[in-house]
């Protein structure tokens, strides 16, 4: 691959995946509103994709203001942190064969390492913030994350296993005959939650919680700072459902009528659509409650599940 | 578990029920006839003001919207110099109508008055007047009883009967 290639690539990568999390804000409204039995926005543009356009012009133009409590600096840079962390985790992702930004030999742990920076967005956010509700929502966040980072790379640790490699390409190639789906269900829905814990979304946004917190770690933000609590948000949501995609659901790997990019996209796409579901159906849980689910059954079934597929790897070796 | 998945499942179902969204502009609700939107005033079945200008309306109002002056023609039938309804502080209540002893103040099935200077909230008789009966066609309240005011002589009035004649012997 040439260097010219490579930045393409690079290019091509950001510009689709910012546009995708743009455009979930238009998905997300339109599909929320379907399942709560209206038809949400439809007015501008076509089916009222212009919305997004909208709603970006709006904050752009909304006033850019810094409490003058706040901590300037890390004020602004928490933002910043959610929206880099989550595009740095991207890098190991493949598109397609030979799609891929860095193809590194540890690429899940890199994965792992970014997911857990972006943290420090929250805990800055919140903490620079200055703000009771702001600092909350912010302790809320650090533990929940911390708490939901051991499970889902403990639950990654059976496709590491089964795979013998942390790079991301030969997971998907050892895909091949059986997507790890079948062969890691109990770690494909560990995974999953501890991916919603993870980006903070509903039922688990007990971070924000309009509801008790009124928009936690990110109450004091306005115009484009909040833009990018936001888009970060969705980046987080397109990352979990691509990840989820290419651990569990054989990344690009599909019959042969469509390219292996559509796959991809067709796969990741379905997951957004479960968080938003997600989202649509059910209601947040108790503080108490979520990290009792976590540390008391997440982690145990966690362990056990290692533990068999240790067991059964080796049997099957020896 | 099965819980949670089966409320996803049931919340997806929601994708094909009918979508309880009217789109406005477009499409319109069907208003009863008996919804209280604009305030107007009617006439009677000769195209005359119902209006007796008795300032119940204006009193009844709690929101103080209503002003009007009463004056009398040359026949001494009273009718308001100036009517005037501040659409920017009228809430719809209806009390006016309720108040009105001739049906001639009536809120009708109509909600779109949206303006861009408040000022056009302000409306003056001549915007209010109708030339219709509204709800009540065919009611004419001078016609009903009451002196003579050039509309009908006296005693001839649909719930009236002819003066007795005190000098006729006969009953």
């Amino acid at each position: 691959m040439t260097v010219m290639q490579h930045i393409w690539i690079v290019l091509g990568v950001l510009f689709v995946l910012l546009n995708i999390a743009a455009g979930l804000i238009w998905v997300e409204r339109r599909l929320l509103a379907m399942w709560q039995d209206r038809l949400g926005p439809n007015r501008a543009g076509p089916l009222g994709i212009l919305i997004v356009l909208a709603d970006t012009l709006k904050l752009f133009f909304k006033e850019d203001w810094i409490p003058p409590f706040a901590d300037k600096w890390l004020f602004i840079l928490a933002p910043a942190i959610v929206v880099g962390s989550v595009l740095m985790s991207f890098v190991i992702i493949p598109f397609a064969p030979q799609i891929v930004v860095a193809d590194l030999n540890i690429g899940l742990l890199f994965f792992l390492a970014m997911s857990s920076l972006g943290v420090y967005s929250i805990v800055l956010g919140g903490w620079a913030s200055n703000n009771k509700y702001s600092l909350l929502g912010a302790l809320r966040g650090a533990s929940q994350m911390i708490a939901y980072e051991v499970f889902m790379g403990l639950s990654l640790m059976g496709i590491v296993m089964l795979t013998g490699s942390f790079n991301l390409g030969a997971i998907v190639a050892a895909q091949q005959h059986t997507w790890f789906v079948f062969t890691q269900p109990l770690g494909f829905i560990i995974f999953f939650i501890a991916g919603i814990a993870e980006t903070h979304r509903l039922p688990f946004d007990i971070p924000e919680a309009e509801s008790e917190l009124i928009a936690g770690y990110h109450a004091e933000y306005s115009g484009m700072k909040f833009g990018m609590f936001f888009i970060g948000e969705y980046l987080g949501i397109t990352l979990i459902s691509a990840m989820t995609a290419t651990l569990f659901f054989g990344g690009w790997l599909g019959p042969g009528f469509l390219p292996p990019w559509a796959w991809f996209f067709l796969k990741t796409f379905f997951f957004i659509g479960i968080f938003i579901l997600l989202r649509a159906s059910l209601p947040r849980p108790r503080y108490d409650q979520l990290m009792g689910y976590g540390w008391k059954i997440l982690l145990p079934l966690v362990l056990v599940n290692l533990l068999v597929t240790g067991a059964i790897a080796l049997c099957l070796r020896g | 578990m099965i819980s949670h998945i089966r409320t996803m499942w049931l919340v997806f179902l929601h994708l094909f029920h009918k979508k309880a969204t009217i789109q406005y502009p477009e499409e319109k609700i069907r208003l009863r006839p008996r919804y209280k939107g604009r305030i107007v005033l009617t006439k009677d079945p000769d195209g005359g003001e119902r209006c007796v200008g008795c300032y119940l309306c204006a009193a009844a109002c709690p929101v103080d919207c209503i002003a009007l002056q009463a004056t009398e023609d040359e026949h001494g039938r009273r009718y308001p110099e100036f009517f005037r309804i501040n659409f920017s502080r009228c809430i719809f209540c209806g009390y006016c109508e309720e108040a009105c002893p001739t049906y001639a103040i009536q809120l009708i099935p109509d909600f779109e008055m949206a303006e861009f200077k408040r000022q056009n909230l302000v409306f003056e008789k001549e915007d209010l007047l109708i030339d219709s009966q509204g709800k009540y066609p065919g009611y004419n309240f001078y016609k009903a009883a009451g002196v003579n005011i050039g509309v009908k002589e006296k005693g001839a009035g649909d719930q009236e009967e002819r003066p007795v004649d005190i000098h006729d012997l006969l009953p």
